[in-house]
């Protein structure tokens, strides 16, 4: 893989994350408890969205063969997108949306911040944007993990079994693979063990504050990366694929 | 009606140009324009035409490709030709580019303008009062950090009882 193979790769990876999860929130869209957390959880969904938009048309740029931001999200199939195995698992019930949230919001805020500094230009841009819209996120959905934490007992108990059992899934996102390294040298990309630290840290802080025990050592799933998905990420794509698989090239 | 003559010289016709672009509304909250807005970088006069570069406000906000099609509606109905658009990233848009005036038409709206500065405010860690753009009082509480939109908390004032919105600094 050279260099700017590499970069395009890690682009629609990022983009990948962002669409994944965005089409997540989308599913429970007017499903909210309350008001207030119906516009919270559109709001977030929509900045993915927009994220999402930013990543593939950059990547399609890269890559100059006329494919755009549409052509990567409705026409590539299931292990072609590189998201993370967690982005994937479904919405559950609202303590699994955000502990999902809280588990990947910290990592991506990480990175992207360390992105800010990589030496591609446009992706430096596109991560200082995009940052700022996370931690607004990371404020709510850190706000709900305390709450639902140190709240009753039932939410105690689910947010503690929410985090349990997205814990295996944070691990790929934890482990630089081939192309985190080429990024890396290459253009100044996030060092993960660096990342990695500080995800640890930042999230032992806030289940300490949800009183919630910090997850034990485990296996890991891995995969996403690589395009193994789950098996729920076939129904997630083909739900949102529906429209273009059924009427090729329609529009409106 | 006053026929607007097209002014000539690039200086001038720079100008001119900024003016009509005030006369964009924001879809959204069109009390605002897309100048107030401070969206709207910079205005590039070359012999291929105007090429306007735009920052988008949040990355989803649906509103970017329907403010993107009214300056161009905009320009074109004053006869402007070859109008191109760009988008800028960088440096990106925050509540700070939104101007003194935009501020006021906001409050007068009745959605209450972003306070203080965001920079500022992340450099010494202030925390933000919110002014209830009805009666004015900082007697304020947040009701949720979003709203019906993506620039948007919902708020409440807790002297006149009035629930509000609050163009947030992020």
């Amino acid at each position: 893989m050279n260099k700017e193979e590499a970069l395009i790769s890690y682009v629609l990876r990022l983009g990948d994350n962002a669409l994944v999860l965005g089409q997540r929130l989308i599913e429970i869209v007017a499903n909210g408890p309350e008001l207030e957390e119906e516009l919270a959880n559109a709001n977030i969904a929509l900045d993915y969205l927009g994220q999402a938009r930013m990543f593939y048309s950059y990547a399609g740029e890269l890559e100059g063969n006329g494919r755009g931001e549409d052509d990567f999200a409705f026409l590539r199939d299931e292990h072609e997108f590189k998201n993370f195995l967690l982005v994937e698992q479904p919405n559950g019930n609202f303590a699994d949306t955000i502990a999902r949230q809280v588990l990947f919001d910290v990592f991506y805020r990480l990175q992207l911040e360390a992105l800010i500094l990589c030496s591609d230009e446009r992706l430096a841009e596109i991560a200082a944007k995009s940052v700022k819209e996370i931690r607004y996120h990371l404020r709510h959905s850190k706000q709900w993990l305390i709450r639902l934490g140190d709240g009753t007992e039932e939410s105690y108990q689910r947010i503690t079994k929410s985090v349990q059992e997205f814990w295996r899934y944070t691990g790929e996102m934890l482990s630089g693979d081939e192309l985190d390294i080429a990024v890396k040298k290459e253009w100044n990309g996030p060092d993960l063990k660096l990342l990695k630290d500080e995800w640890q840290k930042e999230v032992a802080l806030v289940l300490n504050e949800a009183t919630i025990s910090l997850p034990e050592e485990q296996w890991m799933a891995d995969g996403g990366k690589q395009g193994h998905h789950t098996e729920h990420f076939g129904y997630v794509i083909a739900e949102m694929q529906h429209m273009q698989r059924a009427y090729p090239g329609a529009s409106w | 009606m006053q026929v607007v003559k097209p002014k000539t010289g690039s200086r001038e016709r720079e100008e001119q140009i900024w003016a009509w672009l005030a006369d964009v509304p924001d879809p959204e909250i069109p009390v605002l324009s897309v100048v107030d807005l401070g969206i709207v970088r910079s205005v590039a006069i070359s012999s291929d035409g105007v090429e306007v570069s735009v920052a988008p406000t949040y990355s989803g906000c649906p509103a970017t490709e329907v403010i993107e099609h009214s300056i161009i509606a905009e320009l074109q109905k004053n006869g402007v030709e070859n109008v191109s658009l760009k988008r800028v990233l960088s440096p990106p848009w925050t509540t700070d580019w939104i101007s003194e005036a935009g501020r006021d038409k906001l409050r007068a709206y009745g959605i209450a303008p972003p306070e203080g500065s965001m920079s500022k405010r992340e450099l010494t860690g202030i925390k933000r009062t919110v002014h209830c753009p009805r009666c004015g009082v900082d007697n304020t509480t947040l009701v949720s950090e979003f709203g019906s939109t993506p620039c948007k908390a919902s708020y409440k004032c807790d002297e006149c009882l009035e629930p509000f919105e609050y163009f947030k600094c992020i």
